[in-house]
């Protein structure tokens, strides 16, 4: 079975390309790849003009199940995913109970394999209960599947609890996921701190608390010499720490999220819920400047830090407030925002969602190259719209997008070769 | 132009002509107030509901009195002792509220932005009676009433704010107040209570306490609440007194006519002397409270009368 995407802009992140031209995919593999007169296919899918990209590889997606499936379950999240373009939902392990042991993780798996229309790459636990006190079963997880080790957005205040199993992950290869943030400097923090965080009255976070978080995470990675990724760096400050790290040559890569490069602190405005995530919104400065690190290649990814909440967790004082948002569906016209500013490239958000992220986990996806798995998305990059927070196929509705008008529409998504949205 | 909000949740949104609305109508409940029968009619037939969910017996009793004076039905509900602990969220407290039909509703929540929630989702007119570290309006409305009273002016004045400014809902709307009034302002305490933002705020910050009372003509304190004592934001109470405490030898660098003011309840000997607190020439504190009954007697007639025109 062979399918010709012809007429299509190829937005090729490897080879920094965004141009015309035709790709023919059989049996669940990029096969070929030109311009000019296509050769004859079984199948024909025309991309009139638009973008077709690697599919995103999505680092960081809260799925609910187990323990909460009222706000986000496989099927509901593949489908969102689908609709979003992410053909790779990196899960995490932040659930209830955590994805601590080989048998969680396994329950996951299988879930997953029934539900979800797109592929899952199931992250686990660094430490059992995601308690900082003991590390997981790193070789049986591996085993089972894990393509990484992370305590979510709890940090592990205990230096030497994480220096083991630093250690210790190393030793199997295995790459460890953290979320650089000082707890001590951070706890109770609802945003940051700031002329507006203070006439508000909400208790603030320093912006430095990330950069010291980070310090340490470099420190025990020279260390210890394992393979260490920061989930999210959101301010100006981290940065040069990032690029010394990066210089002398450690096993450092870092994200960022959608939400930090897209928004500032100054939309929580009077208290909106649907805007507290965690680490909190960050000033205009350090939003441009992490802009600047991606286009720079010095944050590798981008991650729409999918986290379900439902309506009883935001309807609250804002200090109250769950953090997090739901971002499957909106990564990629959030992503247009930037392109449309004429901030970041096609190719260079590609580079971030899928061709780096599949990369550093050792997923064979996120290339639009001969010899690819073929998970495609189709999207028209101008399509206006305005948002609908009820139109979200999430079982959770809590986007900071709601009511926002929008550039980017997905047409279709393809997952080795199968239509699984559009068409 | 007059009093146009349906509720009155903060300083921030207010007009300064609003702003005077209200201290021309409080002057007059100050009258009566200190007549013999204390009594009018005006939220005659209306439902006033004080929901606390912070424990607080001043700011209660004015409004109490306030709603009494005017002749509403007042019912007052200790929230801290009863639903919150039964795992209520608010918004359910407020469909609960909702179903009673009051016409003015005064709440008081531990947290920033609460009051604005419980706003959105209420039918009635919501007076803010203090929300986490945001708002406190009414005592920044009885504060300017006060300095407007024995100045003769509430523009061109030099006013130090002193304290715990950080964990302040008072400082913050006075500031927000006192600043459309177009007053210079002037920040003193530790650098550890005064908040990160607030030198973008339009005013002047001080660390010593002589430099920031030099020269002006209010010297408004504010309390120190034990907890921020223990929570290692200053090193001992005797250290803050003396470096922070309004005694006479630092009152005396302040102009010669300066009121000194405090919302209360006062902490004698850690953030003021008590013979200044007594002294019937500086102190207004007193004035404070009776001004506070005064200020809110008046917010809560405007925000009837725009409940009625809205209804008409």
């Amino acid at each position: 079975m062979t399918i010709l995407f012809k007429n299509a802009r190829l937005i090729d992140p490897e080879a920094g390309s965004d141009a015309p031209g035709w790709l023919v995919v059989s049996d669940g593999t990029v096969t070929q790849l030109g311009t000019g007169e296509p050769p004859a296919a079984g199948e024909v899918v025309d991309c009139a003009g638009k973008c077709l990209a690697p599919g995103i590889v999505d680092i960081g997606v809260k799925i609910c199940e187990p323990g909460e499936r009222h706000k986000e379950s496989f099927r509901s999240a593949g489908l969102a995913a689908a609709a979003g373009g992410v053909t790779t939902m990196v899960t995490r392990a932040d659930t209830l109970p955590a994805i601590d042991t080989p048998e969680v993780l396994e329950f996951v798996t299988r879930r997953a394999a029934q539900d979800s229309p797109v592929r899952i790459a199931p992250m686990a636990a660094l430490t059992k209960e995601r308690a900082g006190r003991e590390m997981v079963e790193i070789g049986f997880l591996l085993d089972a599947g894990a393509v990484a080790f992370s305590d979510g957005d709890t940090v592990t205040g205990d230096t030497k609890v994480l220096s083991r199993a630093f250690t210790y992950a190393r030793s199997l290869d295995a790459l460890v996921i953290a979320h650089p943030q000082e707890p001590g400097l951070s706890a109770g923090a609802a945003v940051t701190s700031g002329k507006f965080a203070a006439l508000k009255g909400l208790p603030a976070v320093s912006p430095m608390a990330e950069r010291m978080g980070l310090d340490r995470d470099i420190a025990l990675v020279e260390m210890t010499g394992v393979k260490y990724h920061a989930d999210q760096i959101t301010t100006r400050r981290a940065l040069p720490a990032l690029e010394r790290a990066k210089a002398n040559g450690f096993d450092v890569t870092v994200g960022t999220s959608i939400h930090h490069l897209t928004l500032n602190a100054l939309d929580v405005g009077d208290y909106r819920t649907f805007f507290k995530v965690k680490p909190p919104l960050r000033s205009e400065t350090d939003r441009l400047a992490v802009i600047e690190a991606v286009a720079s290649g010095l944050i590798d990814t981008i991650s729409s830090f999918h986290t379900p909440q439902d309506e009883e967790s935001k309807r609250l004082p804002f200090e109250e407030a769950a953090s997090g948002a739901v971002g499957l569906e909106t990564l990629l016209p959030a992503a247009m925002r930037l392109y449309h500013a004429e901030l970041l490239t096609l190719p260079q958000l590609f580079r971030a969602m899928a061709l780096n992220p599949a990369r550093r986990l050792g997923l064979p996806g996120g290339r639009l190259s001969a010899g690819a798995q073929a998970d495609l998305v189709l999207f028209d990059p101008d399509a206006p719209f305005v948002l609908d927070r009820f139109t979200l196929r999430s079982k959770s509705k809590n986007t900071p997008f709601d009511g926002q008008r929008m550039e980017g529409r997905v047409l279709g998504t393809w997952v080795g070769g199968e239509r699984v949205y559009g068409g | 132009m007059t009093f146009r909000g349906r509720h009155l949740l903060g300083i921030e949104p207010l007009h300064p002509m609003e702003i005077t609305t209200i201290l021309d109508l409080a002057d007059e409940y100050v009258g009566l107030s200190r007549s013999r029968s204390k009594h009018s009619d005006v939220l005659k037939g209306l439902t006033q509901i004080n929901m606390f969910f912070e424990n607080s017996t001043r700011t209660q009793a004015s409004f109490e009195l306030a709603g009494k004076r005017l002749g509403a039905d007042v019912m007052s509900m200790q929230m801290q002792a009863s639903s919150i602990k039964k795992g209520e969220t608010l918004i359910d407290t407020a469909l609960t509220l909702n179903a009673m039909h009051p016409d003015l509703l005064v709440v008081r929540h531990p947290h920033s932005g609460a009051v604005d929630l419980l706003a959105q989702k209420v039918n009635c007119a919501v007076l803010n009676a203090g929300d986490g570290r945001h708002e406190h309006p009414t005592q920044a409305l009885l504060d300017a009433l006060t300095i407007r009273r024995a100045k003769g002016r509430l523009h061109r004045l030099n006013i130090a704010i002193c304290g715990d400014i950080a964990h302040s809902r008072v400082a913050r709307s006075n500031i927000l107040l006192l600043g459309k009034m177009e007053n210079r302002i002037r920040l003193v305490g530790p650098p550890t209570l005064i908040p990160s933002g607030a030198a973008d705020w339009g005013v002047e910050v001080y660390g010593d306490m002589k430099e920031g009372l030099s020269g002006c003509d209010v010297v408004m304190m504010l309390r120190l609440q034990k907890e921020r004592m223990d929570g290692g934001f200053i090193p001992s109470e005797r250290e803050y007194y003396h470096r922070f405490g309004l005694d006479a030898a630092k009152l005396a660098v302040a102009k010669e006519d300066a009121i000194v003011m405090h919302p209360g309840p006062m902490n004698r000997g850690v953030e003021i002397d008590g013979t200044i607190a007594d002294d019937i020439n500086r102190s207004v504190i007193q004035e404070q409270v009776e001004m506070g009954v005064a200020v809110r007697m008046a917010a809560m007639d405007l925000l009837a009368q725009n409940l009625r025109a809205e209804a008409a």
